[in-house]
This record gives C-alpha cells, sequence and structure tokens, in this order.
C-alpha cells in the first residue's frame, strides 16, 4: 500500500496494520457467524489464494461446525449427474431397473459445500446453486428420475480471482452474506485455537431461534443500505440473520446495536457501491493514498480514515464479557464506549449501524468515486453476470444423439438403457438359443457371461458437448481528435450494425475505447447488446490517439477471454494515425512504432483481428498496421453495410477454426 | 417440504402479482415474463402461486389432469378411462410445476419407463414435466439460462398446447397447456425473441427504493421466517380474498364485452408503437379483459386498456435487437398520446 503524502509514515503504517488486523478478525468472525447459521446467512466469499492462511480458515470453520456436519468440495467443472444427483450406473445394471445416486449438494445437507476456483464458476452452476440456497432443497428431473432432496447448506466459494474481472457469478455472490478478502496472516494469528469454537456455537445454534429483532434495527439495517447504494434487498436481509446470529453467539436473545453493527461491518460494508454522506463531525480526508492501488487486494478500510468508532468484537470462543483470545486484544485500542446497552434510540443506532458500515467499503471503491467514476464501475460490476456466464456455453450439453463414446461425446447411460430395454427379451431369447448351441456343441465350455441388462454396440448413446462455439467480439474504437467526431459517429453505427450480428450469432460483445493518453474497457464482455449501445452513445471524443495502449489494452483483453474459453475477434475502428507513444509522451514517429510493435505481439498472440479504417481517404498506416496484426482491412467508406457483416463473419468463421484446432 | 411464503404478503410488486392474476383468470393470455433486478421476490411470487390458485377438478386416474368437463381432449388417458365408466372426479391443487436448470429432455418431455421396460418388457410412457404441468404453471427460473434444445422444446409445446413425444419407438400425445412463467435478470443475456414472443404479458421489477417499503419486505420475511405457519396463517384472510377475486373473475370472464371502441382504441396503440403481427392486439383485449373480470367490470374500457398496456406490449415493441432503450417510455408516451394523459 502506497503510504500517505501528509501523515508521518509511522502513524500510516500502524493504521494499516490496524485495518489488516480488523480484516483478519473479521474473517475469523464470519466464519463463526456462518457456523452458527449457515442456512441463513447464505454463505462466504472467500477472496484469496490457496495457502496456510486460507486452510486455516477452513480449518477454523470445520472446527465451528458440528462434528457430524457434512464439507464437501465441489470441483469447478463438475456435472449436473454428480452435483444434482443422477441416476447410479452399477446399481442399475445390477438391479435391472433405475437406481437413483444423490448428488453432492444432497449429500451436504446441514453441512456446507466449497466451492473450488468460484470465480470462474460457469453461471449455470451459479444458478443451480442459487435455486438451493434459495429453496433449500434439489430438485432434480433428470435420467428419469424425479427427485426431492433437502440440501440445506451453507456455500463457500473459494475466489481465487487476482483482477477485477474474475469474481464470483455476482447472482451466487449476493446470496452470501460474507464476502471475505483474505490477506496472507503471519505466525501469531495462525496459531492453533487453545479451545475449539465448536462448543460455542453449537450454544449460540440452540438459543438462534429464540433470538428477536427489535424494529428499530430493521429500519437502521435498511436504512443503511440504502445509504450504501446497495439495490437488493437481500442484503439487509442477510445483514439481518448476521446480526441474530451475533446476539446469539454473545448468549442474548434480542439483537442489540452492537450486533447490528457488526453486521452492518461484515455484509453491508463490502457491498457498497457509493459513500453515504459523512456524519457532521467528521469530515472526509482527501489525503489518503493514490487511486492507483487496484481494489483486488484492499483492505476494507483507508487507512487516514481511521476515526471508526469500532464497534466492540463479540468474543468468539465463550460467552464471557472479556475477550481471551490473543489475537483479539490487539483491537481495543481505539474503544470509548462501553458495552452495556443502553436504551436503543433509533436515531444514533441509524448512525451507528451506518458507521460500522462505512468502515468496511472497499479501499478501491472510495479511490474510484475520487476520479469521479463512480457510475462506470458500477457499469462494470453489472456487467460481470454476463460475462462469467459465458463460462456456461462451454461443455453445455447439446443434445442427445446415438453413437459411440469418442472425444467430445460422452456415454449417456440412461438413453442407451432406454434404447436397450424394449430389445431385452428379444436379446434373452437369443441368448438362450446360443448358450443352449454351445452346451450341445460342447457341455465342457466354460458358461458365457449373463447380465440382466444386455447392452450392445447399436444401443449406445452419447451427449453432446458444444464447446468454443462462444465467441466474443471486441470492438476497439478510436475516439480520439484525429479520428474526427464526425467519422466517430460513422463508426458507432459501423459499430451497431455488427452489434445486431453478433446479436444474431448470439455472441458476447465488449467495446474498448482510446483517446488521450489512456485505453479503458468502457463494457466488459456481455450479451446485453442494450448496454453495448448505451456505452457507445456516452462515448466522448477528443485529444490524441494512445494506438499502442489501445492495442495492449486490446491484447489483454482479448487473452482474458481467451483463458475463459471463449474466442476473442478483435475489431478495431482507427484511422491508424497514432501520435501518442506507450510511455504517453506525444510524437508521431515513436508512436507509429510502438503501435506497429504492439500490432505484432497481437498477432504472436493469435487473435483474430480485424481493422476498419475510419479515415475519409483509406490510409496506408491503417493498411501498414493491419498487415502487422495479420488483420483483415476495411476501408469504411467503402464498406456498406452487407459487406461490414460479411467480413466480420468471415473473420469469425476463421477464428472458430483457428481455436478449433 | 417448506411452506411457501404468503402471495399476498409480498411488498409492492403490483404489476408482477397483477399479470400473475391476470394469466392465473384467463390462461390463454400466454405466458408472463418476470425481468428484474435481483433479490426482488420474482420466485417468491411464483412459488406462492400454488397455495394461492382454487383448486380445480380433475379426472381421477388421468396423468394429466384433464378436466372432466372438457369434452374435446385429445387425453389417451381419459379415452381410457372413459371407455370404461364414467371416469370419476376429484380436487386437485393447480401445479405449478418448476423447471430446474439442468433438466434433462427427457423428463421434460417425458420417455419411455425404464424400470417397467426393463423389469416387465413393457413399453410404457413416463410422462414428464409438460405433462405434470397441464392446466397449470410451469415455471422457469432464469429463463436465459435455459438450454438452447429445451427452450425450442417449449416454444413448440408453449404455442401448440400439446406435447408430441417421438422416441424410443414410442408415439405419445398428450395436452400440455400452461400459463409460462418465466424470470430472470436481463443482464445474463438476451432471450430469443421466439421465446419472448411466447410470453403475453412482460413485467419488469425493481427492488423498492423507499425505506418504509424496503423495512417492511425485510421484516415480513424476517417474521415469516421466525415462525412459518403463524405468519402464513395471519395472510391466509388475505390469500382468500385474492382467491375469491379469481374465481369470481373465472366466472365473469366469459360475460365481459369489447366493445368496438375498445378495440379501435388496441389497434391504434399498436399501430401506433408498429408492434409486429396482431399477437400485441390480441394479447392486449384479452389482458384487458381478464383485468375487467378480476375488477368486477363487465366491459373492457380505457381504464382497462391502459393499465394493461405496458406488459402487453414492452417486449414486442423491439424490431431491432438495439432498439429496446426505455421500451416502458415508449409504450407509456404512446398511450399518453392516445388517451390523453
Amino acid at each position: 500500500m502506497a503510504s500517505a503524502a501528509s501523515s508521518p509514515a509511522s502513524r500510516t503504517a500502524q493504521a494499516a496494520e490496524t485495518a489488516a488486523e480488523q480484516a483478519w478478525s473479521d474473517a475469523i468472525q464470519a466464519a463463526l457467524l456462518h457456523a452458527i447459521d449457515p442456512v441463513g446467512t447464505g454463505g462466504v466469499s472467500l477472496r484469496g489464494l490457496a495457502g496456510p492462511t486460507r486452510d486455516f480458515w477452513l480449518g477454523f470453520l470445520r472446527d465451528a461446525l458440528p462434528a457430524n456436519a457434512p464439507l464437501r468440495r465441489v470441483p469447478l467443472h463438475i456435472q449436473d449427474a454428480r452435483l444434482l444427483g443422477g441416476l447410479d450406473l452399477a446399481a442399475t445394471l445390477q438391479m435391472g431397473r433405475p437406481v437413483a445416486q444423490k448428488g453432492v449438494l444432497a449429500e451436504a445437507d446441514r453441512g456446507i459445500v466449497l466451492l473450488a476456483m468460484a470465480e470462474r464458476l460457469p453461471s449455470g452452476t451459479a444458478a443451480r446453486m442459487n435455486a438451493v440456497i434459495d429453496t433449500r432443497e434439489v430438485v432434480m428431473e433428470r435420467d428419469g428420475l424425479a427427485m426431492r432432496q433437502a440440501a440445506r447448506l451453507g456455500v463457500v466459494a473459494l475466489d481465487e480471482g487476482m483482477t477485477d474481472d474474475e469474481q464470483v457469478p455476482s447472482s451466487l455472490k449476493e446470496r452470501l452474506a460474507f464476502w471475505v478478502n483474505l490477506t496472507p496472516q503471519r505466525g501469531v494469528a495462525l496459531a492453533p485455537m487453545t479451545e475449539s469454537p465448536r462448543r460455542a456455537v453449537a450454544a449460540a445454534r440452540a438459543l438462534l431461534p429464540s433470538v428477536t429483532v427489535p424494529d428499530a434495527v430493521f429500519e437502521g439495517v435498511c436504512g443503511a443500505a440504502l445509504a450504501l447504494g446497495i439495490a437488493s434487498v437481500r442484503a439487509p436481509i442477510l445483514a439481518l440473520r448476521v446480526a441474530r446470529a451475533a446476539a446469539a453467539l454473545d448468549g442474548r436473545r434480542e439483537v442489540n446495536e452492537i450486533d447490528a453493527a457488526l453486521a452492518a461491518r461484515l455484509v453491508l460494508g463490502p457491498r457498497a457501491t457509493q459513500v453515504p454522506a459523512p456524519p457532521a463531525q467528521e469530515e472526509p480526508d482527501t489525503d489518503d493514498d493514490s487511486p492507483a492501488d487496484p481494489e483486488n487486494n484492499n483492505e476494507p478500510e483507508d487507512p487516514p480514515q481511521e476515526p471508526t468508532p469500532e464497534p466492540p468484537e463479540e468474543p468468539p470462543e465463550n460467552s464471557d464479557e472479556e475477550d481471551d483470545e490473543g489475537k483479539d486484544d490487539d483491537h481495543d485500542d481505539g474503544e470509548e464506549e462501553e458495552e452495556e446497552p443502553p436504551p436503543i434510540d433509533p436515531a444514533t443506532l441509524n448512525e451507528l449501524i451506518l458507521e460500522a458500515a462505512r468502515a468496511a467499503i472497499p479501499a478501491g471503491l472510495l479511490a474510484a468515486m475520487k476520479l469521479g467514476q463512480s457510475g462506470m464501475r458500477q457499469n462494470s460490476a453489472g456487467g460481470r453476470a454476463g460475462q462469467i456466464q459465458k463460462n456456461t456455453m462451454r461443455g453445455r450439453p447439446s443434445g442427445v444423439r446415438r453413437g459411440e463414446p469418442r472425444a467430445g461425446a460422452r456415454l449417456n447411460v440412461i438413453e442407451t438403457l432406454r434404447a436397450a430395454a424394449p430389445w431385452q427379451a428379444v436379446r434373452r431369447r437369443e441368448m438362450a438359443v446360443k448358450v443352449a448351441a454351445r452346451l450341445a456343441l460342447d457341455p465342457a465350455l466354460p458358461a458365457l457371461p449373463s447380465a440382466l441388462i444386455q447392452v450392445r454396440r447399436e444401443d449406445f448413446h452419447v451427449t453432446r458437448y458444444q464447446q468454443n462455439t462462444e465467441t466474443t467480439t471486441v470492438f476497439v474504437v478510436d475516439a480520439s481528435g484525429s479520428a474526427a467526431l464526425a467519422r466517430l459517429a460513422e463508426a458507432k453505427g459501423a459499430v451497431e450494425l455488427l452489434l445486431a450480428d453478433c446479436y444474431v450469432r448470439r455472441d458476447s460483445v465488449a467495446v474498448l475505447a482510446f483517446r488521450a493518453k489512456v485505453a479503458e474497457v468502457l463494457l466488459p464482455p456481455t450479451r446485453s447488446l442494450v448496454r453495448a449501445k448505451r456505452s457507445l452513445a456516452g462515448l466522448p471524443g477528443g485529444g490524441g490517439t494512445p494506438l499502442a495502449t489501445g492495442i495492449d489494452a486490446a491484447l489483454a483483453l482479448a487473452q482474458t477471454i481467451q483463458r475463459r474459453g471463449e474466442t476473442p475477434i478483435v475489431v478495431f475502428l482507427t484511422d491508424g494515425r497514432g501520435n501518442i507513444a506507450r510511455d504517453g509522451s506525444p510524437g508521431r514517429p515513436q508512436a507509429m512504432a510502438d503501435a506497429l510493435l504492439a500490432a505484432r505481439q497481437l498477432r504472436l498472440a493469435g487473435v483474430t483481428a480485424l481493422l476498419l479504417d475510419t479515415a475519409a481517404k483509406p490510409q496506408a498506416a491503417a493498411k501498414e498496421l493491419a498487415d502487422a496484426m495479420g488483420a483483415g482491412y476495411v476501408p469504411l467508406p467503402y464498406a456498406g453495410a452487407t459487406e461490414l457483416s460479411q467480413v466480420v463473419r468471415a473473420a469469425t468463421a476463421l477464428a472458430a477454426r483457428s481455436a478449433a484446432d | 417440504m417448506s411452506v411457501a411464503f404468503p402471495f399476498s404478503a409480498i411488498v409492492g410488486q403490483d404489476e408482477m402479482k397483477l399479470a400473475i392474476l391476470m394469466a392465473a383468470v384467463d390462461p390463454s393470455i400466454g405466458g408472463v415474463l418476470v425481468f428484474g433486478d435481483r433479490g426482488t421476490g420474482k420466485s417468491t411470487a411464483v412459488r406462492a402461486l400454488a397455495a394461492l390458485l382454487p383448486k380445480m377438478h380433475a379426472v381421477v386416474g388421468c396423468r394429466y389432469g384433464c378436466d372432466p368437463a372438457s369434452k374435446t381432449t385429445s387425453c389417451e388417458d381419459c379415452a381410457v378411462l372413459k371407455s370404461k365408466a364414467k371416469p370419476k372426479s376429484h380436487l386437485v391443487p393447480v401445479p405449478v410445476v418448476d423447471l430446474p436448470l439442468g433438466a434433462t429432455e427427457d423428463r421434460v418431455v417425458g420417455a419411455l419407463d425404464l424400470e417397467r421396460a426393463l423389469a416387465q418388457g413393457v413399453k410404457a410412457f413416463e410422462p414428464g414435466l409438460l405433462a405434470r404441468a397441464n392446466r397449470g404453471f410451469l415455471y422457469i427460473d432464469e429463463v436465459n439460462l435455459l438450454e438452447d434444445h429445451l427452450v425450442d422444446l417449449l416454444i413448440d409445446v408453449a404455442a401448440s398446447g400439446e406435447n408430441v413425444v417421438e422416441r424410443e419407438g414410442l408415439s405419445v400425445r398428450h395436452p400440455a397447456r400452461f400459463v409460462l412463467v418465466g424470470s430472470g435478470n436481463p443482464e445474463e443475456g438476451e432471450l430469443r425473441p421466439q421465446l419472448l414472443d411466447r410470453f403475453g404479458l412482460s413485467v419488469e421489477v425493481k427492488t423498492p427504493t423507499d425505506l418504509q417499503g424496503r423495512v417492511e419486505v425485510v421484516r415480513r420475511r424476517d417474521a415469516f421466517e421466525r415462525d412459518s405457519a403463524a405468519f402464513t396463517e395471519k395472510w391466509s384472510q388475505e390469500d382468500a380474498r385474492i382467491r375469491a377475486s379469481i374465481v369470481a373473475g373465472r366466472l365473469l370472464l366469459p360475460k365481459v364485452s369489447v366493445p368496438d371502441a375498445a378495440l379501435e382504441r388496441a389497434a391504434q396503440l399498436c399501430m401506433s408503437l408498429g408492434t409486429d403481427g396482431l399477437r400485441g392486439e390480441l394479447t392486449l383485449i384479452r389482458a384487458a379483459r381478464a383485468l375487467a373480470a378480476l375488477e368486477g367490470d363487465e366491459a373492457v374500457a380505457d381504464v382497462h386498456l391502459k393499465r394493461v398496456a405496458p406488459p402487453a406490449l414492452r417486449h414486442r415493441l423491439r424490431r431491432n435487437p438495439l432498439d429496446d432503450s426505455g421500451s416502458t417510455v415508449r409504450v407509456d408516451r404512446a398511450v399518453a398520446e392516445l388517451f390523453g394523459a
């Protein structure tokens, strides 16, 4: 973390340390509260790489849960048959009738499922998880079987995302109360617990059903959610459940303001999309760290904004008043409030809750606010759903056909058995004849193997999966002054034309623009064309032409798309006249050299590209650039609507072919 | 089995609730599409339906739950039952069938009954979800995530009201008339135009933005979770009132007249909005009639048309997929122009 300019370095370092400790104790607290009410709180989105810290956290959760609670790990590309349940092949063949097998989710009833690499979770799987979280049962209609099984479980999404793009599908993440960022901890914090938290959690679980919520808390939590710009009503509902769990952990039958403040910090803070107006006595510091710090490893606190009235922690172990944990001692520092609950005054309560949540607002959000980009950030956060959703297409079943299992096709047992079923009587007779003939030939021959069900090669049915059919078209729009505003409008028109084409093919689109000195992703990959159009409409023009930066950004985005198993096509709309070099300095020769270099890198990466020359007259520079990136070159002035879409379609076909091998 | 949250206890979302009730009064309106923000009670409303709807008469022993009063049924079960004796009828709850994601085709359309085929060598048909949903509701959450081959299938059945199964040597057809209810989030992708067209009504839901509304949502949810039996009991009277209005609406529906003036208005509205084909007008009239019936009016008037125009037309405007921004606004504007404020 960059140190702040004004405050003494030591103070900043100390504040950062306190913040980190706070984050870790919050993480532990989240594990405890989740263990108390796994179903109600939905789960934990646990962001952080695999390592001792995460293992410790998971071990702690394991210790907090009842000894017999199942803890099941779900691999990323789990098949529906295992996730939801399906036909038990061995038993079916043995018994001669369909036998069902439980899926992982049903097996995890009254326990926890761990979703590995949840940042890559296909949105189809996420939607199945969502249904289970909402209904608390697995409804399965598969393989000729219909089952309804209880699945009262909590979900821990292990999110190993490194960048902003990599996120747990937002529809799932929304249903998980706790969003925890794990930062690696050192020795002391990871020391084994002296006492297992299981007993305290069990006591809290017993108490939980009788915990009530006072009216004022409802309003305080809902009000805080609103002030923080949290649209979904799920957030306050989850926060209240967390508050109840916290009260139960403390051995009380009524939620008090401390529980509410804790819930606000754990549940509402990380979800904030806007910073609420600060209370009167505190002016917002403007001197905090540079906004360059990306949001991914954010501590939940901006160091200089420290005067947080820290809500006293519940002791995680037992319900005595004093903290007895080593790691808990250290954040008593700023405490001036006393524990004994005064009668709740709604106004102070609201403030307290909001203040607690403010403390946990991601640092990146504050930085973004200062840049005045909050609207855009919001946009891109929403787009993640669409973007991650693309994963679904990978390996999606696309129907069942007769055929033999081969690469890209998986034996579909149920359909195979169905195909075999009508012939069983005939085949048994045939077999009987064969056996009789054999016996007649030589009674000493070993008996033929007999099976209850006789399946032959012609019965085989396979499920086909579609792979690599998903294409994402990345539009890279030159919005610089040289592209001239009139030409920009024309370029937008061309993009809209192509968008309509993408719609027909059900492709995703992304929009990237470069001007002045920067390139920015206006729209992360999405299938929502309405948003694509909107992002273009608001595109400002003018400034220099950082061509190389634009190409670099396009390459980065294309590679992200490739990693997701999809096929990117990059469509540049530019006149090819760069005048800002990679390092941001003006000057045409250097800029063009950089651009050509970037173009060659794009070609090396094997990304299919297309360059639409938007200049009034075809430019040699643009042609040269197109050649360097191995891209198709289309001078826009001469390209009609049909030609344009033909060119893109040809490029798509090319990309699909190169992705196939 | 968990108890469903009572329909009447859902805070706000009046357009969504109204659309569902209209479809309950007149299933021929077609399905209801609910698109909108997360956490707005989309699924809650649909799952509450089963408890809300009045029970229906069904032929005893018919796997498709046919109506005993119906003369023209293509149902094989009923044909067999009727050939023997006068079939008995019983009261059953209206089916509200969830089509879970990950459902396989054989369970949706029905397939060869494997157990009987293997054990007894009998070629029997095992009905699927479409059969179970006959005369009721078929609900698809996250409809835009549904696999393409299932979408194809649904489009066909929803249009014909009949499920034709030709697989594994089976040749079965059975009635499958249901109200398709889909919900989803537009940010997760577009819906295919053909599927979109199958939905008679489309409603947009938004999270309540006023504090009181939100507090009420959270409070009721909490009360329900703490003691669902008592909560359901508390709202049962309100549910009963809605149920009575559905029953009354169904009775009144055939008697509701549509004056020529209303027909003309509907045509004008559709023309000014440039909706494709006649489906828009048809749905508009049907929905207006259902609304009139629901509210106890005997003739369709401007008030009804005005209220149903947005849900009946907003998803039919998009000729060009990019042209969609603010379709609700466009309908509202056209309505205001035509009806004057």
